[in-house]
């Protein structure tokens, strides 16, 4: 059994940056439910739409981006090149380089943090961050029996060996493998993994329902105030995130059968309510060094700060598949000198409404805070008014590669509205956990 | 590029009756059963010649002297006097020294007798003055009868040609630069589907454009409405004439609208007109992404037909709150704001319905009535910075809403003007990217139609 580092990195805090990467603004098309909307769409349909929204709101057509980068979870394998070939269908001039990167529910996150670094590093001055992902369209692969068998066929020579080769066909070859939101590893799903954290964290029902009602009304309000306005461009005719339910009730999400966990009999909990469903979309950040975005008088909301990955051992230690960000926001904060207290807004992603209330748990608990973190005590509380306080993905979905691109923007947004605390820039931290036992999270703050 | 490739796939084509008649055995056909015969319209592209041929210029006096001046100031070929068999690309009759009808006989006989010689899509112009209420009778007797005049040779035209009139206020000469703007915009192909309709030219202007072929460079516009239809052909035209464009519609056309920002390197701001907040924000995106603002087109509006015995509240209320209310409020914050000044441009797309009613259209009609009663009035709120007010009532326009209207039906409306074909979107856009140019300075509170002549109102 392993333990995640605690502390931060020795020596890691002291580099001076050399300039700012900062979040000018940005764009996705509505989430749509699979098997909705988007039924027909492609991943590069669809990131080309959430580029093509970008570029006409900024006013970038034409123009030569310094780099982008994006990625899909679920990826066909002519793909390959997808952030290339979407910015090649898209307005943006020819001339911009692209590239593919995939760290599953992290990869818009780790889009946007790379991409940073590489601004304040002064390799590029512009960049757009971006992820898409279909559980719709995804790719279904033929059986690893069947495809050794096509393979060997391609190698023949003659007809002989090719009717050889094709004799050794068997029915069961035919079966073709769909994409599983299971672990490799251990077999089981996502769901059921965070059931078992869920129950270990001792998370109720109650709890987890009022998270998903708060989601859906959060983001509904936000809707209805015209946040979204310059946030999202829409697609296929849907404006609004299908999975969005505005009237959705304590009493209606009671209702729901557990839906994971059911081995845990009266202490299943986890329903469709208090999870994401499956969902299609995608979304993209601008962002940009200052000089850059000054000079073409475009707004800057944020800075992007810092950011920090994690991973836990969930096949052989004692950590939830989805707990990698309880170790990623510590080190994140001790390194900039920051508490929980010091975040005026927090997006923790809600995969399940147990995956954030987990954490939440794992933060206030002593125990954790001192044998798992290192620390004299808990690690803090999070003040669960400034929680995701536009909805996040339980109402609005979550296309797993587009859900960073979607934090990261509005949280941007909302920091340039709140503007400043105190005294000091506004600070926003975004949490996503991701499969692999895997968690990015970064810091933002107001422009 | 992908640009040109956008540009073409948007190019519009006339409709299938209008080809079909407009050569070979439809031509033959059509002539035969005495069918509509609308010409293919000589539409404007930007360095193509004013007119196609020499024009006449019909009129004694220093005012006709004067016009004659200009347009070979402008490399034209002028003639003072016709030549029988000489092919004409336009006339322009210049009749600003009217006091009796008497006097219309000779210019008029002038003109007739010329008319044979016309090419396809040629001009008539005339330049006068309009009868003021304290005109001696006889004067006003004169003047208006240009008005009736113009109105009658627009119906005698064929072959895509048109007659406009331009009227001068008060003191104002017969070359002046707000007239010539007004001369030159009837001359062209920007005027294709303008027919039986007059201009006024209220003050001096200034000198024209610096540049004709992209009057509007360095002019920021925005363009409300602008995701389809008639809003997007404005955005483009106005693009193609130099300025750049933010293009406004709902956040639920938004993929329409960036599809539009993009092909012409514009901005897209979604965002509802009718918010408290529509006209700031505009502002807001305009002088942080541009630092001004100089071109604004109402053109967002939306129709909900009811007889008013049937109508209800909700039909009646979304139909004033978006086509004028939200004019009225956005107008007011334009003109609250200091950067909104100089050769400042409002133009408002109104209707044909506004001025000549329609059936089923109470709400509509007054929504767009109403907007050319707020053009009038805001001209003198505009005049006082420099800037001006005008409206454009289109007709019968070929849009995705009137392809939607029941064959016959449509066929019909198409029909019934004296261009015998409906308008593109282009047409409407054309009308408003001229009173966008600088060069249109003096041209204020005018309502211009842009219907072919449509047989319904005035």
């Amino acid at each position: 059994m392993t333990t995640p580092t605690a502390a931060a990195t020795p020596g890691s805090s002291a580099l001076p940056v050399p300039r700012k990467a900062v979040v000018v603004g940005g764009n996705r098309i509505p989430f749509a439910r699979s098997g909705g909307a988007y039924t027909h769409s492609s991943n590069q349909d669809m990131l080309t739409a959430a580029l093509d929204g970008l570029v006409a709101r900024f006013g970038l057509a034409g123009e030569e981006i310094g780099e982008v980068a994006a990625g899909a979870v679920l990826k066909h394998s002519r793909d390959f090149n997808l952030a290339r070939e979407a910015v090649l269908g898209s307005a943006l001039a020819a001339t911009t380089p692209a590239y593919d990167l995939q760290q599953a529910c992290a990869t818009g996150m780790e889009a946007v943090i790379g991409l940073s670094n590489k601004i304040k590093l002064g390799q590029i001055d512009s960049a757009i961050a971006g992820g898409v992902d279909s559980a719709s369209d995804a790719p279904i692969a033929v059986s690893e029996g069947l495809r050794s068998i096509l393979l060997d066929l391609s190698r023949a020579k003659t007809a002989g060996q090719k009717a050889k080769i094709i004799a050794r066909i068997r029915p069961k070859d035919l079966t073709p493998n769909a994409p599983t939101t299971g672990e490799p590893r251990t077999g089981l799903s996502m769901g059921e993994h965070q059931a078992l954290t869920t129950a270990q964290w001792n998370i109720t029902r109650e709890a987890q329902d009022e998270l998903a009602l708060a989601s859906h009304q959060n983001l509904a309000a936000a809707y209805d105030r015209h946040f979204f306005d310059d946030l999202i461009t829409p697609f296929r005719g849907l404006s609004r995130d299908s999975n969005l339910r505005a009237d959705s009730s304590l009493e209606k999400l009671a209702k729901l059968k557990p839906a994971f966990g059911k081995a845990l009999g009266e202490g299943a909990t986890m329903t469709a309510g208090n999870s994401t469903p499956l969902t299609d979309g995608a979304s993209t950040v601008l962002l940009a060094s200052e000089e850059w975005a000054t000079a073409r008088e475009l707004p800057i909301l944020a800075d992007v700060v810092d950011g920090e990955a994690a991973a836990v051992d969930f096949v052989h230690g004692k950590d939830g598949l989805l707990m990698a960000p309880a170790f990623a926001v510590p080190r994140l904060l001790a390194r900039n000198g920051l508490t929980l207290d010091d975040i005026d807004y927090f997006e923790i992603h809600e995969a399940f409404a147990g995956t954030v209330l987990s954490t939440l748990a794992a933060w206030e608990d002593e125990e954790f805070g001192k044998t798992r973190l290192g620390l004299d005590g808990a690690f803090g509380t999070v003040d669960r008014s400034k929680l995701n306080v536009n909805g996040s993905s339980l109402a609005a979905g979550h296309p797993f590669a587009a859900t960073g691109g979607r934090l990261v923007a509005t949280l941007a947004k909302m920091l340039h509205e709140r503007g400043t605390v105190d005294g000091r820039p506004a600070r926003g931290l975004i949490s996503v956990c991701a499969a692999g036992g895997q968690g990015v999270v970064a810091i933002l703050e107001a422009r | 590029m992908s640009q040109t490739s956008k540009a073409s796939a948007v190019r519009e084509k006339s409709d299938k009756y209008t080809e079909f008649v407009s050569r070979g055995f439809g031509r033959d056909l059509a002539k035969r059963l005495g069918l509509p015969q609308p010409a293919v319209l000589r539409r404007y592209r930007p360095n193509a010649p004013l007119v196609e041929g020499p024009i006449l210029v019909v009129g004694h006096g220093v005012g006709a002297d004067g016009v004659a001046q200009v347009l070979l100031d402008w490399h034209l070929d002028v003639r003072r006097h016709a030549t029988p068999k000489e092919k004409l690309g336009a006339i322009v009759v210049v009749l600003d020294g009217l006091d009796h009808p008497g006097q219309l006989s000779e210019p008029m006989l002038a003109i007739g007798a010329a008319l044979r010689d016309l090419n396809k899509n040629a001009r008539i112009v005339s330049i006068s003055r309009p009868a003021l209420d304290d005109d001696a009778p006889a004067l006003a007797a004169a003047r208006n009868g240009v008005d009736g005049i113009i109105r009658s040779v627009a119906k005698e035209l064929r072959a895509g040609a048109t007659a406009n009139g331009v009227l001068l206020a008060n003191g104002i000469a017969a070359d002046a630069p707000s007239a010539m703007s007004a001369l030159r915009f009837f001359l062209s192909g920007r005027s294709a589907f303008v027919d039986g309709q007059f201009l006024t030219a209220s003050s001096e202007g200034t000198a024209g454009n610096a540049d004709w072929a992209s009057p509007l460079d360095g002019s920021v516009a925005v363009v409300t409405g602008a995701a389809r239809g008639i809003g997007a052909a404005i955005a483009r035209t106005l693009a193609r004439d130099g300025a750049t464009v933010i293009a406004v519609d709902v956040p639920a056309a938004g993929d329409h609208l960036a599809a539009v920002a993009n092909s012409i390197r514009g901005t897209a701001l979604q965002l509802d007109v009718t918010a408290p907040d529509a006209g700031a924000r505009i502002l807001d995106h305009a002088l942080s992404r541009h630092g001004r603002l100089d071109i604004v087109v109402h053109n967002a509006g939306i129709t909900r037909d009811k007889l008013l015995a049937n109508m209800d509240a909700g039909r009646w209320d979304s139909v004033i709150a978006v086509n004028i209310a939200s004019q009225l409020r956005m107008n007011e914050a334009f003109l609250a704001s200091s950067s909104f000044a100089g050769n400042a441009r409002i133009i408002s797309v109104s209707s044909t319905s506004g001025i000549a009613g329609n059936r089923g259209q109470s709400n509509y009609a007054a929504s767009k009535a109403g907007v050319i009663g707020m053009v009038r009035s805001t001209a003198k709120l505009l005049a006082e910075r420099g800037g001006t007010v005008n409206a454009v009532a289109p007709g019968f326009i070929e849009t995705d809403m009137t392809a939607k209207i029941p064959f016959a039906t449509r066929e019909v409306a198409r029909r019934l003007n004296s261009l015998q074909q409906g308008g593109r979107p282009g047409d409407v856009a054309e009308a408003i990217a001229y009173f966008a140019q600088p060069g249109s300075a003096g041209v204020t509170a005018n309502v211009l139609r842009v219907c072919g002549q449509n047989l319904v109102g005035q």
